[in-house]
C-alpha cells in the first residue's frame, strides 16, 4: 500500500473539522452538540497523527493520547451536565436554554 | 484661684451634656435644676473670681490656664487654653449673671413648654460656647464659641419649630451672620499668615512691630475681622436677621439677642484694638457704619408694633453705639455701655416677655394699653428699663454710658462733629419710642383682659435686673486700662459739661415729644394717618428701610434665577455626557450576549477566523 501524504491527511482532518463544527453550529440538541466537538477533537487528533507520520516523531501520537484522555474526561463532565440540565429544564434543546444572557 | 477658671464653662457644658442625653426622662423640676442650676454655680464662681481678680490683681494682669493643645498643623498651634483679663472678666460676668437670673425666669416662663429639656440644653450649649468666646486665648479658639453661639442662636430661633415662619426667621439669622463669619475666618488667615500665630496675646504683642499704621494688609485683616462683627452683631449692612429673630421665646431675646451674642462683634473689635489701631480707615469706617445703624434701626424702631421688634430695632441701635465708640477709639466707653445696656435690654425684653405671655401672646402694642394698674411690678421694672434705655439722666445706667460715648463722639481723636450729631439724633429718636413704648403699653384704654399674672420666679430677676439697671452706672470698671487703650482726646476740645447738658436736653426733647404725641395730643398721629407722604415714609422706616426687599431684589431673586436657568447643571452635563455614552456602548455590546450556545459559538469561529487571518497576511 502506498504511503498515504500528509496532504490528503490533513484534507481529510479539515474535512472532519469543518463537519464538527458545522455541526456543533447546526445542531439543536446538546447531546449532538457533545458528538460534534468529540468529531472536531477527532479531527485534530487526526491532524497530529498526520504531522508525526510526516515528520517521522512520535510527538504527534503522544499529542493523540493526550486529546484522547482529555476527550474523555470532557465528555464525563460534560455528560454530567448534560444529566442535570435535563433534570432542572426537562430539555436539551439550546434554542431553550437561553439564560445565559444580559 | 486661676486654676479653677475651666468650672465657669464646664458647668454649662456638664447642663448641656446631661440635658441633652437625658433630658426627656427628667422629671420638669430636675431639668430646671439642672439647667438654671449650672449656670448659676458658674455665676457664683465667675463672681467670686472676679472678686479676687479686683481685690488681688494678678502680675500681668490676667489668669491664665491652659488645658490642653487641641491641634498642631506646621506652625498652628491651637490650644484650648482659658484666659480671664478686666475686659474678659467684665463680659464672663455679665453672661454668667445676666444669664443665670434669665434661666432662672425661663424655668417659670417655659413651664408649659413641651421641650422643657430641650430648651434648658440649648440655652446651657450657648452660655457654654459664649464664655468660650470670651475666654479664648487663640482665636482659633475663640472662632469655636463664635460659630457655637451663632449655632445655638439658630437652635433657639427657630424653638418653636412647627411654625414655618419661626423656621425661615432661623435660617436667615444663620445664613446672615454666617457672611460675617467667613469674612472673619479669612481674616483670622491673613493674620496667620502675616504672624504666624493665632494667640491672642502674641498677635497683640507682634503686630505693631510687624506692620505699619494704614498697611494695605493689616486694613484688610481689619476689614474682614470688621466683617465678621457686623454679621454677629446686627450692624449695617448685616442688620436684617435680628429683627426676625425675635421669633424665638423672649428669654432668648433677652440672653443672646441682646444680651451677650450680638455683642460679640464689639467684643471681637475691642479684643483686637491694636488691629484696628493701627488700620485708621477700618476704625472710620467702624464710627460711620455705627452711626449709621444707630440712626436707622431708631428710626425703624419709632413706627414698629410688634412690642420684641421695637425692642430688636433698639438693640440694633444701642450696639450701633458702640460700634460707633469702637471706631472713634474710645474702647473703655463701648465696653461700658455693653455693661449697662445687658442689664436694661435683658429687664425690657424679659417684661415685655411677661406682658406677651399675661396678655395670651398678644405682641401689638396697640392691643394692649393700660396695663399700668393690672401689672404693677411688670410696670415698675418695665419703666425702668426704658428710662435706662433712653438714658434719662442722672438716675438711670444708660444715660452714663451714652453721654460718654457722645462726648467721645465729638472729642475722641477720631471723633467728628459729625458722628456727634448722629449720636445725638439718635439719643432722641430713642428716648421718643421709649417713652412711646411706654405710653402705648401701660397707660390709655385696656384692650386685652390680661390673664394669670407672672409668678415669683419671673418676677425676681426683674426685679434684680431693674436694680442693676439704675445701679450699674454708678459702677466703674476698673483695670480695663489695662487691656485697652486710653482714648485719645483731640488737643483742643470743648468742655465736657456743655455736651452732657445737650444730651440730656435731646434726651428729655426726645420724651416730650413721645409724651405730646402719644398722650396728649393723640390726634396729631391721626392727623398724620390721612397724609399718603407721611405713611409711605412710615412704611419705609416700618419695613426696616426696606433692606429686606433690597436683599431680595439684589441676591434672591437673581441668584433664584439663575438656579432656575441652571436648572440641570452645565457642568454636570460633561459628566453626566460621560456615563451616557458608556451607558449606550454597554447597550450595544450586550446586545451580542443573547444566551443562545450557537451564537456564541459563531462569535468564537469569527474571532479565530480573523486572527488566523491576521496571521496569514501578517
Amino acid at each position: 500500500m502506498a504511503p498515504i501524504s500528509a496532504h490528503t491527511v490533513l484534507i481529510v482532518a479539515a474535512i472532519l473539522f469543518v463537519l464538527g463544527l458545522a455541526g456543533v453550529l447546526t445542531r439543536k440538541n446538546i447531546i449532538f452538540m457533545l458528538i460534534s466537538i468529540e468529531i472536531m477533537l477527532n479531527a485534530a487528533g487526526l491532524a497530529f497523527i498526520a504531522a508525526g507520520s510526516r515528520w517521522q516523531q512520535p510527538d504527534g501520537q503522544i499529542m493523540y493520547l493526550f486529546i484522547l484522555a482529555m476527550a474523555a474526561a470532557e465528555v464525563s463532565v460534560a455528560l454530567a451536565m448534560v444529566l442535570q440540565i435535563h433534570h432542572q429544564h426537562k430539555t436539551l434543546d439550546v434554542e431553550d436554554l437561553r439564560e445565559l444572557k444580559d | 484661684m486661676q486654676q479653677y477658671l475651666y468650672l465657669i464653662p464646664a458647668m454649662p457644658l456638664i447642663g448641656f451634656l446631661l440635658l441633652i442625653t437625658g433630658g426627656a426622662q427628667f422629671p420638669r423640676y430636675v431639668t430646671a435644676m439642672i439647667g438654671a442650676g449650672s449656670i448659676c454655680v458658674s455665676a457664683i464662681i465667675a463672681i467670686t473670681m472676679g472678686a479676687q481678680f479686683l481685690l488681688y490683681p494678678p502680675l500681668e494682669g490676667v489668669y491664665h490656664q491652659q488645658l490642653w493643645h487641641w491641634f498642631n498643623i506646621g506652625k498652628l498651634h491651637a490650644d484650648i487654653g482659658l484666659q480671664l483679663d478686666a475686659m474678659s472678666l467684665v463680659f464672663v460676668c455679665i453672661i454668667t449673671f445676666i444669664g443665670a437670673l434669665i434661666h432662672i425666669y425661663s424655668i417659670a416662663f417655659m413651664e408649659h413648654d413641651r421641650d422643657y429639656a430641650r430648651f434648658f440644653a440649648s440655652m446651657n450649649l450657648f452660655v457654654c460656647s459664649m464664655l468660650l468666646l470670651v475666654m479664648a486665648n487663640n482665636l482659633v479658639l475663640l472662632y469655636l464659641g463664635w460659630e457655637g453661639v451663632g449655632l445655638c442662636s439658630f437652635l433657639l430661633i427657630g424653638f418653636w419649630y412647627e411654625s414655618e415662619a419661626n423656621c425661615m426667621a432661623a435660617r436667615k439669622a444663620f445664613v446672615i451672620t454666617r457672611i460675617g463669619d467667613t469674612a472673619m475666618i479669612i481674616g483670622l488667615f491673613l493674620l496667620f499668615r502675616e504672624l504666624g500665630t493665632l494667640n491672642i496675646r502674641e498677635i497683640l504683642a507682634l503686630a505693631p512691630q510687624y506692620f505699619t499704621t494704614g498697611n494695605t494688609t493689616v486694613t484688610w485683616i481689619a476689614l474682614l475681622l470688621l466683617a465678621g462683627g457686623m454679621g454677629k452683631s446686627a450692624q449695617l449692612p448685616l442688620q436684617t436677621w435680628l429683627p426676625d429673630a425675635m421669633a424665638g421665646p423672649s428669654p432668648v431675646s433677652a440672653l443672646i439677642h441682646a444680651a451677650t451674642m450680638v455683642t460679640a462683634g464689639v467684643y471681637l473689635i475691642a479684643r483686637m484694638h491694636t488691629i484696628f489701631e493701627l488700620s485708621p480707615f477700618t476704625m472710620h469706617l467702624t464710627a460711620i457704619i455705627g452711626a449709621l445703624t444707630l440712626l436707622v434701626a431708631g428710626c425703624s424702631a419709632m413706627v414698629q408694633t410688634d412690642i420684641k421688634r421695637i425692642l430688636a430695632y433698639s438693640t440694633i441701635s444701642q450696639i450701633g453705639y458702640m460700634f460707633l465708640a469702637l471706631g472713634v477709639g474710645a474702647w473703655s466707653a463701648a465696653i461700658f455701655h455693653f455693661f449697662t445696656h445687658a442689664f436694661f435690654k435683658a429687664l425690657l425684653f424679659l417684661a415685655a416677655g411677661a406682658v406677651i405671655e399675661t396678655l395670651h401672646h398678644e405682641h401689638n402694642i396697640f392691643k394692649m394699653g393700660g396695663l399700668r394698674k393690672d401689672m404693677p411690678l411688670i410696670f415698675r421694672t418695665f419703666i425702668i428699663g426704658a428710662a435706662a434705655l433712653a438714658a434719662v439722666p442722672f438716675v438711670t445706667a444708660g444715660f452714663f454710658s451714652k453721654d460718654e460715648i457722645l462726648w467721645f463722639a465729638w472729642s475722641a481723636a477720631g471723633g467728628h462733629p459729625l458722628l456727634w450729631v448722629t449720636g445725638l439724633l439718635g439719643a432722641f429718636i430713642t428716648a421718643f419710642y421709649s417713652t412711646r413704648l411706654i405710653l402705648v403699653v401701660f397707660w390709655g384704654e385696656r384692650q386685652t383682659t390680661p390673664g394669670k399674672l407672672p409668678s415669683s420666679a419671673m418676677n425676681i430677676p426683674l426685679v434684680i435686673l431693674a436694680i442693676f439697671s439704675i445701679g450699674a452706672g454708678w459702677i466703674h470698671l476698673p483695670h480695663l486700662t489695662q487691656v485697652l487703650p486710653e482714648t485719645v482726646l483731640k488737643p483742643a476740645h470743648p468742655e465736657e459739661i456743655i455736651f452732657q447738658f445737650i444730651a440730656i436736653f435731646s434726651t428729655l426733647l426726645g420724651i416730650m415729644t413721645g409724651y405730646m404725641l402719644y398722650y396728649l395730643y393723640p390726634h396729631t398721629i391721626r392727623g398724620w394717618k390721612e397724609s399718603e407722604g407721611l405713611m409711605s415714609v412710615r412704611n419705609f422706616f416700618y419695613a426696616g428701610w426696606k433692606f429686606d426687599q433690597l436683599y431680595d431684589v439684589l441676591f434672591v431673586r437673581p441668584f433664584v434665577f439663575i438656579t432656575q436657568v441652571n436648572r440641570n447643571d452645565v457642568t454636570d452635563k460633561i459628566y453626566s455626557g460621560i456615563a451616557t455614552i458608556h451607558l449606550q456602548l454597554n447597550r450595544f455590546l450586550s446586545v451580542s450576549q443573547n444566551g443562545s450556545l450557537r451564537w456564541y459559538v459563531a462569535g468564537v469561529l469569527i474571532g479565530i477566523l480573523f486572527i488566523i487571518t491576521l496571521q496569514i497576511l501578517r
